[in-house]
């Protein structure tokens, strides 16, 4: 094609998109502008401003990776959930807190007889195992109360219902172990720090990047070559015409839970060997970033949960020194989470897709 | 919205095992819920407040519905199944016998394990309140948890199985009734200090009512169900007399609750009436056009600070005007920025649009918070010193006076919600909840619809975020979290979506109760949590519907 023709044709295009648009697509339109000129003027900004060195950035981006494994680790159990029911679960951000908190407590025995302190690589599997157990068997209880119920339904209930149980586990949890914050015990050689290329990094950061990447290799493990993902894939692809070939449809998606909530259980231990203090109500906001992280990724796609954790840890922890330094706010970094949030709800208006999903039909409200 | 679209044959239904296992199983998950309520503290902290002065406490009662109940359905399962009575019961008392067995087996666990660095709660004042005061760790004292659980499980088992029903329905309404009278202690003390001769401290001692008092109550209100029956009347719920009766009933209620009682039930009163605002506005939202906005508290927060900045006599005050003036200024601006917020939401559908206004509701209130805005809105130190309405020369300051006031905002605003819900509007935004692409082929403009219900829920949110700065006298920014947008759905859920005096119920229900029964306060979101779910589970069109949810009940 020449030139010419190419200019014509996306002359026409916009011709016919200004034909078709009412003035909400004016607007979106303007939004995406606006925000795209307020984005790279604070990167301007920031960059001009030149407050942090190289190796300041670094140790953020290094900080963005790991806590953005552990959102990746919490979307992973929203995307799988979506992909087989269509429907967000609103507790699983607290499914990760539970999962943590029983990681807490296998720690602290485990402390007792001196095995975390001396013997950290044997220590940490069992206690994710502790995490993975009991944030599996919550997340089951979870599909048993707020979705098995309301299956075959269209109905707000299942969104409800998780709202409710939301508040059962914060509240529950609150009343079980306390009000106070709770810190987990040492984990000997693993608390130091390593030089790499000049950085200091904490060892708990690349122990959790680690670990994200080994839980979600198993993952796709199990969704690609077991029977059992090939029964969760044809499950989100048709349930009826699964049932009728004689997929047990619902020991899927009882198993669909149970690996998210065992998957929440590895983020909510991670988080806690990076941040060393659990409290019965960081669950929620985390599973919101989470949700913002499946979002990102394209809903329904594991990869894709993986890219989106990383991508908003990184957005994150770099946006406030890049972005918010550029427009010379005070003390950007209480505004991390408008970041966060920010990147959440622009997502959701204006790709709902994600990054790698595929364009879902419109859903029904 | 509805709840009763099926999207897909596929059915999970649960088998009914024999009446046996039933029982055991029903046992158990009781018994889970008795050791789940005495470790998250909530039996201690009941344990204060008394039902029948020096009988038994909040926490007894509670404990004790449990055995009851798991009796009550393990013998009504039996019954079905077609067991004898006698053995109905036994069952009945098996499944009770569970529930003290696992209490049991936690007192044995918190005696000698010492469970208390993971459960807080796991502590020997639990112990003590749960066994009389008998010697801990005593084999008495498990016997006594057994024999307690097995009685109770039998006596439910007993109501449902041997006593004729217009007797059990007498029973059960009479314990309902003393428990209410009970519990609402301060409620109805106050109304009866109004009385002369010392009546108020003859029925009701410093924390319940007193004993004998209470069998009069049991006893009458027993008798007159019973004679009421037996006359043969109707009863109003049947004739469907009911709705306009209690309507009658609550609006009495409503309007001298504040003359008759103490100071501290205005102020819950206030409380109810500044939430029942905020519900009706998302009632138009949720409601009405079915749109799931978890930022609600936004708007009451603009409301809310509008009113602060206009009104207060602080550094930070941009005017020194009165209420009145505020008050429009608040709704209006509340109005605008519901529609800010409603515009770029406007094609994110159901989830992602609980998802995406929850977003906007937290960058809001961190935003707020942040020193960034600190200049203007006073970040974490808030706005103080917001002066209070003044009508006719008189300064509007006590809980009794703000209530009215709220009252009237309420009372207005819900003519409103009334005549916009059966105008064109009104039949629009339902279309759009039952299905967008629908309504939008039948010539409803989804756009126009939607950004008019988000401004005018938000309006409404408004105008009860300025009556909360004025009865507060400052905002802060921690008074406007997810929290208060979650109360409000659950008010919404809990009475009835899409119906205004579901929204009243909800409010008395979910804002009322837990306030007026302090000792609860720690609990009330578990509270909600459960309420939340076991609504859907029950009764998902809510405690009293709206007109069109119930057609749609009856159709499905």
């Amino acid at each position: 094609m020449t030139a010419a023709a190419i200019s014509a044709a996306v002359r026409n295009r916009t011709a016919d998109w200004w034909r078709r648009s009412i003035w909400v697509d004016h607007l979106m339109l303007a939004i995406r502008v606006v925000v795209a000129v307020l984005v790279l003027w604070g990167l301007a900004g920031g960059i001009a401003a030149g407050t942090y060195s190289a190796a300041n950035f670094a140790s953020f981006a290094m900080f963005g990776l790991t806590i953005g494994s552990v959102y990746a680790l919490i979307a992973l159990g929203y995307t799988m959930v979506y992909g087989i029911l269509r429907m967000i679960n609103f507790a699983h951000g607290d499914v990760m807190m539970v999962g943590s908190f029983a990681g807490l407590f296998a720690a602290s025995s485990l402390s007792g007889a001196g095995l975390t302190n001396d013997a950290p690589l044997i220590a940490l599997p069992l206690v994710l195992a502790a995490g993975m157990a009991v944030g599996a068997a919550v997340s089951v209880a979870i599909e048993r109360v707020a979705y098995r119920p309301f299956l075959h339904v269209r109905s707000l209930a299942p969104l409800i219902c998780a709202i409710g149980l939301s508040f059962v586990l914060q509240y529950g949890a609150r009343g079980l172990f306390g009000t106070r914050n709770r810190a987990y015990p040492g984990f000997g050689w693993m608390e130091g720090t390593v030089q790499v290329a000049g950085l200091t990094i904490p060892i708990p950061q690349i122990v959790a990047f680690g670990a994200a990447l080994v839980v979600l290799a198993g993952l796709l493990a199990i969704v690609r070559l077991t029977p059992l993902g090939k029964a969760m894939r044809a499950v989100s692809e048709d349930r009826d015409a699964a049932a009728l070939v004689g997929i047990d449809v619902s020991r899927t998606i009882v198993f669909t839970f149970a690996i998210g909530g065992a998957m929440a259980g590895v983020a909510g231990v991670l988080y806690a060997l990076v941040f060393k203090q659990i409290t019965v109500f960081m669950g929620f906001f985390l599973g919101i970033k989470g949700f913002a992280a499946a979002i990102l990724g394209g809903i329904g796609n594991l990869g894709g949960a993986m890219l989106g954790g990383l991508v908003l840890g990184l957005a994150e922890a770099l946006g406030p020194a890049l972005l918010l330094e550029g427009y010379g706010l005070p003390a950007p970094y209480q505004l991390k989470d408008v970041i966060g949030y920010g990147m959440l709800v622009l997502i959701l208006i204006f790709r709902p897709q994600g990054l790698l999903g595929e364009r879902l039909a419109a859903k029904r409200a | 919205m509805s709840f009763n679209v099926v999207t897909s044959s596929f059915r999970v239904v649960r088998r009914e095992r024999e009446a046996g296992a039933e029982a055991l199983r029903i046992g158990l998950i009781a018994g889970v819920a008795a050791v789940l309520f005495c470790l998250i503290g909530a039996y201690v902290a009941l344990d204060k407040r008394d039902v029948v002065e020096g009988v038994a406490s909040f926490a007894a009662v509670a404990l004790a519905a449990i055995a009851l109940v798991a009796g009550y359905t393990s013998a009504a399962t039996a019954n079905r199944q077609g067991r004898t009575p006698r053995r109905a019961v036994l069952l009945a008392g098996g499944a009770g016998l569970a529930v003290g067995a696992c209490l049991a087996l936690m007192v044995l666990a918190t005696t000698n394990l010492g469970i208390r660095t993971i459960l807080v709660a796991a502590s020997p004042a639990l112990v003590r309140a749960l066994t009389f005061g008998t010697t801990a760790g005593s084999s008495g004292q498990i016997f006594l948890l057994l024999a307690a659980g097995f009685g109770l499980g039998a006596i439910g088992g007993a109501l449902a199985t041997l006593v004729p029903e217009r007797l059990r329905r007498a029973i059960i309404r009479g314990v309902f009734v003393v428990i209410f009278a009970g519990l609402f202690r301060d409620v109805f003390f106050s109304i009866a200090s109004n009385l002369p001769g010392g009546v108020d401290r003859m029925i009701y001692g410093s924390a319940g009512i007193r004993l004998w008092p209470a069998i009069l109550l049991f006893a009458a209100v027993v008798a007159w169900t019973i004679l009421r029956a037996a006359a043969g009347k109707p009863s109003a719920a049947r004739t469907g007399g009911r709705s306009k009766l209690s309507i009658v009933l609550l609006v009495a209620t409503v309007l001298v609750l504040p003359l008759i009682t103490s100071d501290f039930v205005a102020q819950v009163a206030m409380l109810v009436a500044l939430y029942m605002l905020m519900g009706m506005g998302l009632n138009i939202e949720l409601g009405l056009a079915g749109l799931v906005d978890l930022g609600f508290v936004a708007f009451f927060a603009v409301g809310a600070y509008t009113v602060a900045l206009l009104c207060s006599n602080g550094p930070l005050a941009i005017a020194d005007v009165s209420f009145w003036v505020a008050l429009p200024v608040a709704i209006v601006l509340a109005a605008v920025s519901g529609l800010v917020f409603g515009l770029p939401v406007l094609r994110v559908r159901g989830d992602y649009l609980a998802m995406a206004t929850l977003g906007l509701g937290e960058i809001v209130r961190v935003l707020v918070l942040s020193d960034a805005l600190a200049p203007v809105l006073g970040g974490s130190q808030g706005i103080i010193e917001i002066d209070r309405p003044v009508l006719a020369g008189i300064s509007l300051n006590t809980p009794a006076e703000l209530y009215y006031l709220a009252l009237i905002l309420a009372g207005a605003v819900a003519f409103i919600s009334w005549r916009l819900q059966h105008a064109r509007i009104g039949r629009a935004w339902l279309a759009i909840r039952e299905d967008e692409d629908v309504a939008q082929a039948l010539g409803i403009d989804p756009v126009a619809s939607k950004l008019v219900a988000y401004s005018v829920g938000a309006a409404f949110a408004g105008a009860a975020g300025a009556v909360f700065a004025v009865l507060v006298g400052s905002v802060f920014p921690h008074s406007f979290q997810l929290l208060v947008s979650i109360n409000v759905l659950a008010i919404l859920v809990i009475g009835g979506l899409g119906s205004l005096p579901g929204v009243l119920v909800g409010a008395m229900v979910l804002i009322g109760l837990p306030e007026l029964l302090r000792e609860f306060g720690e609990f009330r979101y578990l509270f909600y949590g459960v309420a939340l779910v076991a609504m859907m589970h029950i009764r998902p069109e809510g405690l009293w519907p709206a007109e069109s949810t119930k057609r749609e009940m009856a159709d499905a």
